[in-house]
């Protein structure tokens, strides 16, 4: 019987050093994403984990250079084997600074967000399709014919996702999508992120600062530090962790409340606390 | 040419910054051309120690009304065309992936490139850079902002490339093409037709037929 090929993006001992670096950036990486799950990185400033994304969707060394050591295997297949458009589905990604993801090309947002399906020569109706699937979601109809060069931060946070979205890649590789957002369109993303993953199935890398978002999203969570794993575990654990707050990572809102009463010497019921 | 259609299309107003712009241009080659076109012999008038000849006249006239069917033209096609549908419309006929990006974004580029260069005067002037004095005042303020002009155009890039490598930029085949421009038969027989007139023209000019024009 032919073995199963496994379903998931894996990164085994990675290491890697930009071009004209002297230092790798992270060291003796390892993490899996599986199909459907949501992985959240956290961690300090320089810790690495925008250089985990680049090498996670295989742009580094790829495209930018660098050294790389170890194994990005995508669903089985080493990433280095396969050409940056196929890439470009199978691990999408949206970079930190929204307005270097988009094309400079497209002269409204909505011929922004189907850039990336027209690039793949789908049919018309297909990309008008996955345009507006993506449009939809994360609730940008009003802004579609706008310049996407005129954008606030926000709004172009948002059409970049959209754009990535518009892919429909099997796994998604997002590097601080909500760090420009307002409450209400962390909360689009967050849906967003998590229908890719449980309906459409795709895996989900996510780097973010707000733990309170991690907690609503993600199944797992790696902690960086110095360009190392420094903690990695069930989403609920890591967060819980006491130590966590020393390793440059705020506990969610409940995490912190539940540790104050506890140092106050008081006992809060668990619906007392901030939801999850 | 120009001249009629921007008449008949009510243009004219559009035509005024390429007319700003050559009068100063055809002034100087009619000038120049008129009193001092070298080995001219026919003198028309005298104005102190300059001589106007007809020669220099014929030659300056003959540059001038080059310069101004050139202006007219790209004045003509700037604003008779629209980029977005001249690229999708070349798009269609199966101009590559790569060459209709650098034609939309060298159009996008120009008016982004003006708009950071506006935040680095900005962010200069908060700092404390005289950028509004006399002439001096801001040639120097010009070093501080061509800097980070340059370099962030550079860095641009990188980050450019990988943005486009991320969207399936490099995939092969055609790119969907999103609007269909019709070809109607007049704009074709019109297009062939000048085609073939311009062909004409030269065939004309290289068989010295069109000797009797100035």
């Amino acid at each position: 019987m032919a073995a199963l090929t496994p379903m998931s993006l894996e990164l085994r001992e990675i290491s890697y050093r930009y071009a004209g670096s002297t230092s790798a950036a992270v060291t003796g990486l390892s993490l899996s994403i599986e199909r459907g799950r949501v992985v959240g990185v956290a961690g300090p400033n320089g810790a690495g984990k925008s250089t985990l994304c680049l090498v996670a969707v295989g742009l580094a060394p790829l495209t930018i250079g660098g050294e790389l050591d170890g194994q990005v295997l995508i669903d089985g297949r080493a990433a280095g084997e396969a050409a940056q458009h196929e890439l470009a589905v199978t691990a999408g990604i949206l970079f930190q600074e929204p307005e270097t993801q988009l094309s400079g090309s497209a002269p409204t947002v909505w011929e922004e967000v189907a850039f990336g399906p027209r690039n793949l020569g789908l049919s018309l109706d297909e990309v008008v399709d996955r345009t507006w699937s993506a449009i939809e979601a994360l609730a940008i109809e009003g802004i579609v014919e706008r310049d996407p060069a005129r954008l606030s931060g926000g709004q172009a946070q948002l059409v970049a996702l959209a754009a990535v979205l518009a892919l429909r890649p099997d796994y998604l590789v997002l590097d601080e999508p909500t760090s420009q957002l307002d409450p209400e369109g962390t909360r689009l993303v967050a849906d967003a992120v998590g229908r890719a993953a449980r309906q459409t199935g795709a895996g989900v890398l996510i780097v973010e600062h707000k733990a309170d978002l991690l907690a609503r999203l993600c199944d797992e969570i790696v902690v960086l530090g110095g360009g190392r794993v420094a903690m990695a575990g069930p989403a609920g654990k890591v967060l819980a962790d006491p130590t966590l707050e020393a390793l440059g990572v705020m506990p969610p809102a409940r995490t912190r409340l539940a540790a104050a009463a506890a140092a106050a010497g008081l006992e809060l019921p668990a619906e007392r606390l901030p939801p999850r | 040419m120009s001249a009629l259609v921007a008449t008949w299309s009510g243009s004219w107003r559009g035509f005024r910054p390429y007319l700003i712009v050559l009068t100063p241009l055809v002034a100087s080659i009619m000038l120049i051309n008129t009193f001092l076109y070298p080995g001219a012999e026919r003198v028309l008038f005298v104005v102190g120690p300059l001589s106007a000849t007809e020669e220099g006249l014929t030659a300056a006239s003959q540059a001038a009304l080059r310069v101004i069917a050139f202006a007219f033209s790209v004045g003509l096609f700037a604003l008779t065309t629209r980029t977005g549908e001249l690229i999708e419309d070349l798009e269609q006929r199966g101009l590559g992936r790569r060459a209709t990006f650098i034609i939309s974004a060298a159009v996008g580029t120009v008016p982004r490139m003006a708009d950071r260069a506006r935040e680095i005067v900005d962010s200069q002037r908060a700092r404390g850079l005289d950028t509004q004095g006399g002439p001096l005042a801001r040639l120097r303020g010009l070093v501080p902002l061509a800097g980070p002009l340059v370099l962030s155009a550079l860095t641009d890039v990188e980050q450019r490339t990988m943005a486009l490598e991320a969207r399936a930029f490099a995939a092969p085949g055609r790119r969907t093409v999103l609007r269909f421009h019709p070809d109607v038969p007049g704009e074709r027989v019109l297009r062939w037709g000048m085609a073939a007139l311009s062909f004409l023209l030269v065939l004309l000019a290289l068989t010295g037929h069109l000797a009797w024009l100035p």
